[in-house]
């Protein structure tokens, strides 16, 4: 069945099409959720065909899992050839399921959250490109048509996020939505050109961007830590830290709350953000043989881990808590991509969609009760008003702080085990940054959820969300019990179903790193109680400090004061970045570029050999002067001159 | 008998000569100024006679007719625009009429 | 019949018809015959295109008349894949400036579309000389329509332009001529040579050139390229030109005229003077990579729609500059489909921004803003042509740009991945540049009284705007229709230049 995997990604082609071209009139005729249904029903396609090669492949022995379909020829010249074509194994169907799954789930959830936008249609055409972007993205076979996706997402983001583009976004340097979309699609381009030139390097390396022309075999021509290697793995990875917003071109996700949430959820939280670390585990034979990379790879994301959460303690937007979280919970992917333990990032890929896409969308029908409010200091008590919103909030909560049985805690404490073979250094960060994730993210939820509501009861009618909405909620939060039992480890007396999936693909790669990280049973244990313990620990600190003693966190505040402003001034990271590259770039360019060395230096060459020659014409003008006494002197001066010349010589 | 050396003639033809250039040159008045300029074309006269005589070939002197008759003509022509010229600008003052440039 | 005079034709045609609508009174009809002229047109070019012979590396449909005997001068024509893809660019440029015009140019209209099919026949006999005279004749009949169409249906500062245009593309081209005399005089110095303009004769002749001398011709003809391009620094007369020029104008004159700068480059400067070129390869790889960066800096601080867009044709020719003097095949390559990208891209933006100027007579971006709103399909449209231009995959801008780069990153005659490194750069600027003027323009409110009653598109601004959508997503989708008829030119040519590096003077023509 994978033959058909072309028409996976096609069909929401086709929604592109229905609704760019014809979208506006069949808004108008026939409604919002017409429009709606015709942009979920693509995404729904495509996952049935999805699940239908899943299916088919799990019927199928597992070395021979790996197949490639392909499409056509799309540029041939010289030494160059690339076709469309797709990688259909292991990995690219878990990535094609989570996409197409989560998808269709928050398609469905647009249709009731979009209701009454003038521009429904276009949401639709936007997010199904997007979908055909991802599509392309984790099902390639190839780098270049994998950047074909690369880039598209990056536009639907930019797209996206400014979706309302008429409407004001505060930020640094931001004051539109709009704004938020370019810095999004700007950081990304950064990010895109190391990841260009890490193409190139592939390229004359290898002379084809084919994975199957690159890995195998890849070992008799490059050993362990090989430059080359070192530096193509390095600049792919910083294109990945400008799509999957990790240290130091995080800086648009924060901003990219500006778009609508069903956007925050799919593509900043589920998807488009986690392409990064897809793309680490696929050319994961490339980072086995770079250990200087891996290092690097696992220090950023530990360190984007926890710096991302620091700031996620302090904010009061109820999106922009949940977006440095999701920077922050992609750091642990690619703390786990770093040691080593490519299955287990993936892992916490698949959990980190289910209950991150559940907490935007929950946040969504928040913020939508409360007619666009996102202060979380203007909520409170909503428990009793949003029932199912509460319930699966609270799942996803559970789910993202790691206790178990829910799907978090697996992957977490797998990325923690390995980690903590690989580096106790790095694993003390994750274990603080598990802590600190609890705390937050209960924080975020008693604030919202519980206590007594500090927004006006009278006069805001707050009730849960239409059925539309509701019903990916529960979708999600059943996946954030249960999604992780399909990696229980052996310590627990599970299959690690996952892993063994998923191994064919990654054992190329784990043979080549030159030492391999695994914990003892008995250690696992105790680091999977500690991390528990912990993440009670901070569940308490947040009850504590929001629910039942509130004073303690004013006390607190006061406390660390400076910091604080530190904190919720995120570091001053984006004033930083304005002043040293923004703002010179664009004061150099208008003074001394255009003016200076433009107008200035060269025109004022040009038009100077025009002023130049209008000048000789004005002296010799003067022999003009129109008296014909003049002229005959010319003439008397000119017969002299000549006769002189001529007797004398 | 003695005869006038040539060389006195050439001399004096030489000063009217000169003495017309300066004239057509510095003189404001249209009318002195083509009064030089047949003291120019007479001091050549002069020479062409002085040579005629001294060399014994009347060529020179029958060049001298022609160089009367045209400047009879010129002159006659030259009176006619500075008559017209006057009848546009009411002188005969070069330096005022000055056109004969951009 | 037809494909053995089917260069001829092409020329020709539009003088036809532009002499023909001289004779007409009606506006109308002026305009009709126009656009059935070269609507004409651009059937023989397709005609050409399916009946071109992919594989052959020769010229083809080849024309030969004797002109001035006595010289060696002769009417000569051909094609190859890489003229193949600019003569058709042409064509289907021209028609499209004229239905796009059909509304902008309220007088003169006889003059302005006589000029503009006169400006079509210089524009493919240029494409299509093989005689550098008769290359020469064509070259500069080019620039008196240019001359005219600006400097009379032009804006405010539009006599200066022209004139600008004028001066500054005919001093180059003086030079040029200085050049083609020099070496029609060095063939015939050769023992049993003559003096000759035949530049399939003159392919084999020109390396063989000495040095110091070769030298100083290369310079001569890539100085008046170099101006048509334009490279930095002698780009200062496309600001003016492209901005004062009326819509039809800087379509054609982005669109075609600047590839016959870079065309020259691919058809004389390199083949005729190879050892020269490998001296003048750095410095030509500089002057690209600045025009690139620098292109996009000072596009950035524009506060006019149109100059903005005008810069960022510096910065994109910059690459195709870069692609040519990487001479590897897949730069190439990249160079020759940006040419034709660049038509379609930028010839498109400026048909907005002339749209968008029919509408509100004015060209600062601070008079705009919230424009999505008022004329949502004009603002779909500025977008698919934006995307295209900063390179977004999937669309025909992405197809050139890797090629360049790639070819230049993995080039032997450049020999340094740093070049390529500083243009990739390039990839951001434009992302920055483009993305903020559209902001500025598309985005935000509309706070501008004025531009919230404006019209959307009519049906032939539509279906102009189509014609080149149609192109943009095939190109990016599809490219090989067009990669595969200038592969064997563009062989032909690296393998040329990498036999003349190792000493071996036989040309492949």
């Amino acid at each position: 069945m994978y033959h058909y995997i072309a028409w996976v990604v096609v069909f929401p082609i086709f929604g592109v099409i229905i609704n760019g071209i014809l979208g506006s009139t069949l808004q108008k005729k026939f409604g919002e959720k017409f429009v709606g249904v015709i942009g979920s029903a693509t995404i729904g396609f495509s996952f049935l065909l999805a699940l239908g090669i899943f299916l088919d492949m799990l019927g199928e022995p597992e070395t021979s899992r790996s197949h490639i379909v392909e499409v056509y020829r799309w540029i041939a010249t010289g030494g160059l050839t690339v076709n469309v074509s797709y990688l259909v194994d292991q990995l690219s169907i878990v990535m094609l399921l989570i996409v197409t799954g989560v998808s269709f789930l928050i398609h469905i959830y647009s249709i009731g959250y979009m209701h009454g936008d003038r521009g429904v249609f276009r949401f639709f055409t936007y997010l199904n490109l997007f979908v055909f972007a991802m599509l392309n993205l984790v099902l390639a076979d190839n780098y270049l048509l994998m950047f074909l996706g690369w880039e598209g997402v990056g536009l639907c983001s930019y797209l996206l996020i400014g979706f309302w583009y008429d409407r004001k976004f505060g930020g640094v340097g931001i004051t539109w939505t709009g704004d938020a979309g370019m810095k999004a699609f700007i950081v990304n381009r950064i990010g895109d050109f190391a990841f260009l030139i890490g193409m190139f390097l592939i390229f004359v390396n290898f002379g084809s961007f084919n994975f199957e022309a690159i890995f195998p075999g890849i070992s008799a021509r490059f050993g362990s830590g090989d430059a080359t290697l070192t530096w193509i793995t390095l600049l792919l990875f910083i294109g990945a830290t400008g799509k999957s917003a990790q240290i130091p071109l995080y800086v648009w996700l924060p901003d990219a709350m500006a778009g609508p949430t069903p956007v925050s959820a799919l593509i900043h939280a589920a998807t488009m953000v986690t392409a990064g670390v897809y793309m680490i585990g696929r050319s994961a034979v490339l980072y086995a043989l770079s250990p200087t990379t891996m290092l690097i790879v696992a220090i950023v994301g530990a360190t984007t881990a926890i710096y991302a959460a620091s700031m996620g303690l302090v904010q009061n937007d109820i999106k922009k808590i949940l977006a440095y979280s999701t920077i922050s919970q992609l750091g642990y992917m690619f703390l786990a991509m770093g040691v080593g333990a490519f299955s287990a990032g993936i892992f916490h890929l698949m959990t980190h969609a289910f209950f991150k896409a559940l907490l935007f969308l929950g946040a969504g029908a928040v913020i939508h009760a409360l007619h666009e409010s996102q202060d979380i200091r203007e909520m409170g008590g909503l428990k009793n008003f949003m029932p199912v919103t509460y319930k699966t909030f609270l799942m996803a909560s559970l789910a993202i702080s790691g206790i178990p049985p829910l799907a978090g805690f697996f992957s977490k404490d797998e990325i923690l085990s390995h980690v903590y073979a690989s580096s106790l250094w790095l694993w003390l960060v994750g274990v603080v940054t598990a802590f600190l994730t609890a705390f937050y993210i209960f924080r975020l939820f008693i604030l919202t959820f519980e206590g007594k509501p500090r927004f006006d009861v009278h006069h805001l009618h707050v009730h849960d969300a239409p059925r539309s909405m509701l019903l990916p909620l529960w979708v999600l939060g059943i996946l954030s019990i249960v999604g992780g039992w399909v990696g229980i480890p052996t310590s627990l007396g599970g299959g690690e179903w996952f892993d063994k999936f998923l191994e064919p693909v990654f054992d190329p790669a784990v043979a080549r790193m030159p030492s391999i990280f695994f914990v003892e049973h008995s250690t696992e244990y105790i680091l999977m109680v500690f991390s528990v313990l912990l993440a009670v620990g901070g569940i308490y600190l947040a009850y504590t400090a929001y629910l039942r003693k509130p004073e303690i966190s004013a006390k607190i505040k006061s406390a660390v004061g400076d910091f604080y402003d530190v904190l919720i001034n995120k570091y001053y990271v984006d004033e930083i970045y304005r002043a040293i590259i923004v703002k010179p770039l664009v004061y150099v360019s208008d003074r001394y570029l255009w003016r200076g060395i433009d107008e200035t230096a060269i025109d004022g060459s040009v038009n100077g050999i025009g002023k130049f020659v209008r000048l000789v014409g004005r002296i010799g003008r003067r022999l003009q002067s129109g008296l014909v006494q003049n002229y005959i002197l010319a003439f008397v001066l000119g017969i002299i001159i000549i006769m002189g010349y001529l007797i004398l010589k | 008998m003695k005869m006038i050396p040539l060389s006195y003639y050439i001399v004096l033809s030489t000063l009217l000569f000169t003495v017309g250039v300066v004239g057509v040159l510095t003189l404001r008045n249209a009318i002195v100024i083509f009064m030089s300029i047949e003291l120019m074309l007479n001091s050549v006269n002069l020479t062409l006679i002085a040579f005629s005589a001294y060399s014994g070939d009347p060529a020179g002197q029958i060049l001298v007719f022609f160089v009367i008759a045209v400047a009879a003509a010129e002159s006659a022509v030259g009176l006619a625009i500075i008559i017209a010229i006057f009848r546009n600008r009411l002188t005969v003052n070069v330096d005022e009429v000055n056109i004969l440039k951009w | 019949m037809i494909s053995a005079h089917i260069l001829t034709l092409l020329i020709f045609t539009p003088l036809v018809g532009g002499v023909l609508l001289l004779f007409f009174r009606n506006e109308s009809v002026v305009k009709s015959i126009a656009i059935l002229f070269s609507a004409a047109d651009v059937a023989l070019a397709i005609y050409l295109y399916l009946s071109f012979d992919p594989a052959g590396n020769q010229f083809q449909f080849v024309e030969e008349m004797p002109w001035i005997t006595n010289l060696n001068i002769s009417y000569h024509l051909g094609i190859d894949g890489i003229s193949l893809l600019l003569v058709s660019l042409t064509t289907l440029l021209t028609l499209v400036s004229l239905v796009a015009s059909w509304s902008s140019i309220q007088k003169r209209v006889k003059a302005f579309n006589f000029f503009i099919l006169f400006l079509e026949v210089g524009m493919i006999g240029v494409f299509s000389s093989l005689d550098l005279f008769l290359f020469y004749i064509f070259w500069e009949a080019m620039l008196i329509p240019m001359y005219f169409i600006i400097g009379i249906w032009g804006h405010e500062r539009r006599v200066y332009a022209a004139i600008k245009f004028f001066i500054y593309t005919m001093f180059g081209s003086l030079l040029m001529l200085v050049a083609i005399i020099w070496l029609g005089y060095y063939a015939g110095t050769l023992p049993q040579g003559k003096f000759t303009t035949n530049l399939v004769e003159l392919y084999k002749i020109a390396p063989t050139i000495p040095l110091s001398v070769q030298t100083w011709m290369f310079l001569a003809f890539t100085l008046s390229f170099a101006i048509k391009v334009p490279v930095f620094p002698l780009h200062t007369w496309l600001p003016d030109a492209h901005t004062e020029a009326p819509m039809a104008g800087s379509v054609l004159l982005a669109g075609v005229l600047l590839k016959m700068g870079t065309y020259g480059l691919l058809r004389f400067s390199l083949p005729l003077f190879p050892q020269s070129t490998f001296i003048f390869l750095p410095l030509m790889a500089i002057l690209a990579i600045i025009g690139i960066l620098y292109g996009a800096l000072v596009s950035m601080v524009q506060k006019d729609l149109k100059k903005l867009v005008a810069y960022s044709s510096v910065a994109h020719l910059g690459f195709v500059v870069l692609g040519i003097f990487a001479i590897t095949i897949e730069s190439i390559q990249g160079s020759v489909i940006q040419m034709v990208n660049h038509g379609f891209t930028t010839g498109m933006l400026f048909l907005l921004v002339g749209m968008l100027y029919d509408r509100r007579h004015t060209r600062e971006i601070n008079e705009f803003g919230g424009l999505a709103k008022v004329v949502p399909l004009l603002a779909t449209f500025f977008m698919i042509a934006m995307l295209g231009s900063i390179g977004l995959p999937g669309l025909n801008g992405f197809v050139g740009e890797f090629l360049i780069l790639l070819g230049s990153f993995k080039s032997e005659f450049l020999g340094n991945e740093a070049y390529a490194i500083a243009a990739t750069l390039g990839v951001i600027l434009a992302a920055v540049y483009m993305l903020w003027m559209y902001q500025r323009v598309f985005f935000k409110t509309v706070d501008n009284p004025r531009n919230q009653s404006l019209k959307d598109l009519d049906v032939r601004e539509v279906a102009v705007l189509v014609v080149m959508v149609l192109f943009i997503i095939w190109i990016g989708i599809y490219p090989m229709t067009f990669l595969s008829k200038s592969e064997p030119a563009v062989k032909a040519l690296v393998d040329t230049m990498a036999r003349a590096k190792i000493g071996v003077l036989t040309s492949v023509r």
